[in-house]
């Protein structure tokens, strides 16, 4: 399993009710079901996704977080509500930031650093929108319209007051590696954030 | 039937017909002290009774959901596209098991049927049957057939209800319920609809207060206007705008009244086929246990206090362009399904045939399902 899914996993209970945005093909919530007796669903928009989810064994509701949210789900639904991967391309993250954590108690967010050092270095060289293997987009077709850095991402959690449980930052594949624990927003590439309301 | 057998269908099959001599208590507070259903299977039950699939029809469907009754027949059964060998419903792994309903028009006891007490038939007499005795009548049958638990019930549009009912009637007898086209409850514009079908039933002078078998006569007209104003509601905008557009039969407008629109025509004769076909009393009961269907009514209209008593797992599909029951009715199932705890998984297709879209195969319609249906059969070691 990737190492960012290994590194998630550690943050859910046992018995968990887990809700996972976007969640892809389901290899989470089939691992947590599997390996934590996790209970809960996906929410995907991608059809191939949802067939592979069904066929698994994986509840997978067909829902757009965009347009729809998650106004079906009521407060304190679930015990974490992830989001791998997805924070960046949706249209009010910030949004997506306050329901995830009112129909969850915690809240585990990945997603790509735009001040990743290679990405600086890009722009600064040619001047150009960054694009990098994790990041493969032009600047019209990006799926990711959101693009922030750690410190940003940070001074969101303190302006709405989460609290920022734990922090680890991955490479691009995924891998743990202590440089980029050494100086996060300029050597690391993708976060893993595990949030929570303050005093919630 | 083609000049051969498809190597996907079930083949010839034959119906069956089980008896039931202990009186079952119905939902309006009378009894049928007998009766019969008429059944079809596909498929082999395996060793521990653990492969067993419920196929539940709507409105105007019945038993034969798959198969040829012999080599003459035109048309395969109503749910043929989805139930054979390698087919979602995969009658190599599953026992499928697909029943007319009490109150039917096809070999069940129904409003046609001779009542043993006065040895005519039943007609108006006929009590009103609801969902929840389907299901329970069904159940009987699970009995006589020695299955204690269905690996699925599925079934679209008042199929699905039936589905519905079984999750909350029955939950340890169901592992799966499959919930396609269907909806909560009628709203008041589905419950109009039927009560114009029903109007032109009954006012038919050829329907003689419901009695019409002891005239010889049947209401034809009032039949087939109900069926008309029902086929409406079960194709969209676009599939009729695609089949006939403002096609005419001729060249020119003749200034007359006469069917002159191709769709006119269409429905002229399905009308016309189907008044010939279906027993107009089984219609009246048939839409009127549409409109009573409401599970969350004993539940303070709490839907997900309903699903509270369910235990199985829940599929449920709609279509984008139904609009007898839209997408957002079956989002109303799987939110309360959500609230209450249970699994479920949800997908809306996008189709464009409207409500009948249930009965089309499309590739994602029988990705999803097949994709389902496999891992309950996984499930079940078949």
């Amino acid at each position: 399993m990737r190492t960012d899914l290994k590194i998630i996993e550690q943050w859910i209970n046992s018995g968990s009710h887990v809700l996972d945005l976007g969640c892809g093909d389901g290899t989470l919530l089939d691992y947590l079901q599997r390996e934590k007796q996790a209970t809960g669903f996906g929410l995907e928009i991608n059809q191939d996704h949802i067939t592979t989810c069904m066929g698994r064994g994986v509840s997978v509701i067909e829902q757009n977080l965009d347009t729809q949210g998650l106004g079906n789900f009521e407060d304190h639904t679930f015990d974490t509500v992830l989001m791998t991967q997805a924070l960046q391309a949706v249209r009010r993250p910030d949004m997506v930031l306050d329901e995830m954590l009112r129909v969850g108690r915690e809240g585990i967010v990945t997603f790509p650093n735009f001040a990743y050092w290679k990405l600086r270095w890009y722009l600064i060289r040619r001047g150009r929108m960054p694009e990098s293997e994790t990041l493969p987009y032009k600047w019209y077709n990006t799926p990711n319209i959101h693009l922030c850095t750690f410190k940003d991402f940070e001074a969101l959690c303190y302006r709405k007051g989460f609290q920022i449980l734990n922090r680890t930052v991955v490479d691009g594949e995924h891998q743990d590696h202590w440089l980029s624990r050494l100086w996060p927003n300029m050597l690391g590439q993708i976060a893993i954030y595990r949030i929570t309301r303050k005093g919630g | 039937m083609p000049e051969s057998l498809p190597t996907d269908s079930v083949g010839i099959v034959t119906p069956q017909t089980l008896h039931f001599d202990t009186p079952i208590n119905l939902a309006c507070n009378r009894t049928l002290d007998q009766y019969d259903l008429v059944y079809e299977t596909y498929g082999t039950l395996n060793a521990d009774a653990s492969n067993a699939v419920l196929i539940c029809h709507a409105l105007s469907g019945h038993h034969h959901a798959a198969g040829y009754h012999s080599a003459d027949d035109r048309k395969p059964g109503w749910w043929d596209s989805c139930i054979g060998p390698g087919k979602p419903i995969d009658t190599d792994r599953f026992f499928v098991v697909s029943v007319n309903n009490l109150g039917g028009c096809h070999g069940s006891t129904g409003p046609a049927s001779i009542n043993p007490a006065t040895g005519k038939p039943y007609g108006p007499d006929f009590p009103v049957i609801t969902v929840r005795d389907w299901t329970q009548s069904q159940a009987l049958l699970a009995d006589r057939l020695g299955i204690q638990c269905w690996s699925a019930v599925v079934g679209g549009s008042l199929g699905g209800m039936q589905a519905l009912q079984w999750s909350l009637d029955y939950p340890d007898r169901i592992r799966h319920s499959v919930v396609i086209a269907s909806t909560p409850r009628l709203s008041a514009q589905n419950i109009a609809f039927n009560e114009v079908a029903r109007q032109a039933i009954t006012s038919d002078q050829e329907f003689y207060g419901g009695h019409y078998y002891e005239h010889n006569t049947l209401p034809r007209r009032g039949l087939m206007l109900a069926r008309m104003v029902g086929h409406i509601t079960y194709l969209s905008d676009a599939s009729m705008g695609e089949k006939f557009g403002r096609e005419l039969r001729d060249q020119a407008y003749k200034f007359g009244y006469d069917a002159e629109f191709q769709v006119e025509s269409y429905l002229r004769y399905q009308g016309e086929r189907f008044s010939e076909t279906f027993d107009a009393n089984t219609y009246l009961l048939m839409t009127r246990a549409l409109d009573y269907f409401d599970p969350a009514y004993e539940h303070d209209n709490d839907l997900a206090k309903a699903f509270m008593k369910a235990s199985c797992e829940f599929l449920v599909l709609s279509f984008s362009t139904d609009w007898r029951f839209i997408p957002a009715r079956s989002e109303e199932l799987v939110n309360a399904m959500i609230a209450a705890r249970r699994k479920v998984s949800y997908a809306e297709i996008d189709a464009p045939w409207g409500h009948d879209a249930f009965l089309i195969p499309t590739p994602r319609y029988t990705d999803v399902f097949h994709a389902y249906m496999d891992r309950v059969a996984r499930e079940v070691g078949a």
